[in-house]
């Protein structure tokens, strides 16, 4: 079953083009992350599928159009973004009170269930929360509601390591089965790595890697080379290439670990490698940008 | 049939026999509007607040009620209700002051509020239209803040009177005077009916201000009024009329004039304290054009407020 279908999906604000003839396929089941810098028109992207933002082009999520449908859409998609947006003034128990009273499909002992183990009192006032526990509270909110998609805009932004870590291992644990969908925007690309089954990632509106992890995997390969090989490995052309501890590692494409293997240490490299090697060559010529992170 | 397919899907009570038994049937509009309630207690605490004040007020001047009514009784019958009323129709006015006061502020803020703490993204992550949203800030000046100021004015009339009398027995002027000829429950009757008309005669005002709060970035009263003075000023420079200026001055105080009968020909000005029953004039205001035009102009404003909150993001 298709969750979101994007096809040639465009916004332009003023003479700036947020998002850039996007074709998107997000089937059920899955956890796609949105990884682009700043400006790169992920939230923008996010908030058409949200029917948040008028679009160009076609667009369906759960079969629906966001933009005319968007509060029957809601009965199944939930939604955190990047700042807090829980009001200020509500006291937990009438975010609980409320939601339960709009949404047809909030299961509110189960919300209940997840404050108990927080530190969130529920007579509470939202202000008074620390921006963790605000992210705890929505997520309680969020993960008791039986929906089909969750979209995630930078939800861990601000947020201590330790809080990070919880929001990603209650994701998964209380909230995600084959039948759910989740997509997530983030900048802490490492957190989400062991968590996402595709990668998505975007570039001035436009998207510049879509794969599934385990593609991902066998796609990229990074070794680690002893400086008398290196000559040898830069034949297999790298598509990035940095210095640690004045060790040589090198980020290749689609080439064979067997003929890697006997240049140096090989591994699967982090998102954040590929994200920075991909982007860095898009910024200038590829090959210069290679070479030139050598010097 | 167009009623009854509207009615079934946000249905206040629901039917139990579609009800689950674990969820509940969702009730956004009733929600909505607790969640108003909620955000902004100044709907309620405003009036209560005012209410304490009046109270405490009237307990200090009981000392004056024995000589007042004594006062009263010597005047003709006529004369003496209308001089007891005036305490009691001073608290009427006062609350309904307040109530318009606060619906003013409340519409300014209630669809730019959400926009400027960002919980409009929260809200719009709920399976709540734009429609039912709008609506359920659009009856708060319509129809939940008349009722709160007939409550609080009927309640606090009644403590008066009985302070009133408690002071009368105690110092052995007895109640008769008063109790026979204040017209209280008369009064409250024309306050009711009053408050009716004033909510349908200012709804296209608390409609404006809804639209203008869901458009503008900032500044929202400004924008609510200095385009009004604008085509004022324009009318007066351009034209040397001001056809534009006497409706607004209708549109706010006119309303007295069109939903009762106070200026009968040959007999004396009615005394705004105390307008006696027969003078209200139903008919006569439903047959106004102004009550109607009055009220599509809220309708297209209203009309375009939900349109504009679909397109609305955070400021």
């Amino acid at each position: 079953m298709t969750v979101i279908e994007a096809r040639g999906l465009r916004k332009v604000f003023g003479k700036t083009v947020a998002v850039d003839g996007v074709n998107l396929h997000v089937e059920e089941g899955r956890i796609l992350g949105l990884i682009g810098p700043n400006g790169a028109g992920k939230s923008t992207a996010l908030n058409a599928i949200l029917g948040l933002t008028q679009y160009q082009g076609e667009l369906k999520v759960l079969g629906r159009d966001p933009w005319i449908e968007r509060d029957e859409l809601m009965r199944d998609v939930c939604f955190i973004a990047d700042v807090a947006v829980l009001p200020r003034w509500m006291r937990v128990t009438q975010a609980l009170d409320y939601v339960a009273g709009v949404h047809p499909r909030f299961d509110r002992a189960k919300a209940e269930g997840f404050l108990v183990k927080t530190a969130i009192e529920s007579g509470s006032k939202i202000r008074e929360l620390s921006k963790g526990m605000v992210t705890q509270l929505h997520l309680a909110l969020v993960m008791a509601i039986d929906a089909r998609l969750l979209v995630l805009d930078e939800p861990t932004l601000g947020l201590d390591i330790l809080y990070r870590k919880q929001f990603y291992d209650s994701l998964l644990n209380d909230f995600f089965d084959r039948s759910r969908t989740i997509v997530v925007t983030t900048h802490q690309v490492e957190e989400v790595q062991h968590v996402l089954t595709d990668l998505m990632f975007i570039n001035r509106g436009r998207i510049v890697l879509d794969c599934s992890m385990e593609e991902f995997e066998s796609r990229y390969v990074e070794a680690m080379v002893h400086p008398e090989q290196l000559a040898a490995a830069r034949v297999l052309k790298p598509i990035h290439e940095r210095q640690v501890f004045g060790r040589s590692i090198l980020l290749f494409e689609r080439v064979d670990r067997q003929q890697l293997a006997g240049l140096g240490e090989i591994r699967t490299p982090s998102i954040a490698d590929v994200f920075v090697a991909v982007m860095g060559n898009m910024m200038g010529n590829p090959s210069n940008q290679a070479q030139g992170a050598v010097r | 049939m167009n009623t009854e397919s509207n009615a079934l899907p946000d249905s206040p009570l629901g039917s139990p026999a579609i009800a689950p038994a674990a969820m509940s049937v969702p009730r956004p509009f009733y929600w909505s509007v607790r969640r108003e309630l909620w955000e902004n207690r100044s709907i309620y605490v405003a009036p209560l607040a005012v209410a304490a004040v009046v109270l405490l007020g009237s307990a200090i001047s009981l000392v004056g009620v024995p000589r007042s009514v004594r006062g009263a009784a010597a005047l003709d019958l006529a004369m003496q209700s209308t001089m007891l009323a005036h305490p009691y129709a001073h608290i009427g006015m006062l609350l309904v002051a307040t109530g318009i006061l606060v619906g003013i502020f409340y519409c300014l803020d209630a669809l730019h509020g959400e926009r400027r703490d960002r919980s409009i993204l929260f809200w719009k992550s709920l399976p709540v239209s734009d429609l039912t949203t709008v609506l359920s800030k659009a009856i708060i000046p319509f129809v939940i803040l008349p009722l709160i100021i007939f409550v609080t004015t009927v309640v606090l009339q009644l403590i008066m009177l009985l302070m009133s009398s408690a002071v009368l027995l105690a110092t052995g002027a007895g109640v008769t005077t008063l109790w026979a000829r204040l017209p209280l429950f008369q009064m409250q009757l024309v306050l009711l009916y009053g408050l009716i008309v004033l909510a349908l005669w200012h709804a296209p005002i608390y409609a404006w201000l809804l639209l203008v709060s869901g458009w503008a970035r900032r500044a929202v009263f400004l924008w609510a009024v200095l385009p009004l003075v604008a085509i004022g000023v324009f009318e007066w420079i351009a034209f040397h009329t001001s056809y534009f200026g006497s409706l607004m001055h209708d549109r706010v105080g006119g309303f007295a004039a069109h939903a009762f009968a106070l200026r009968q020909p040959g007999s004396a000005p009615v005394d705004p304290h105390f307008i006696p029953l027969a003078l209200i004039a139903p008919g006569k205001f439903l047959r106004t054009p102004g009550l109607w035009l009055g009220l599509a102009v809220a309708a297209i404003f209203l009309a375009l407020a939900v349109r504009l909150r679909h397109y609305r993001e955070p400021i």
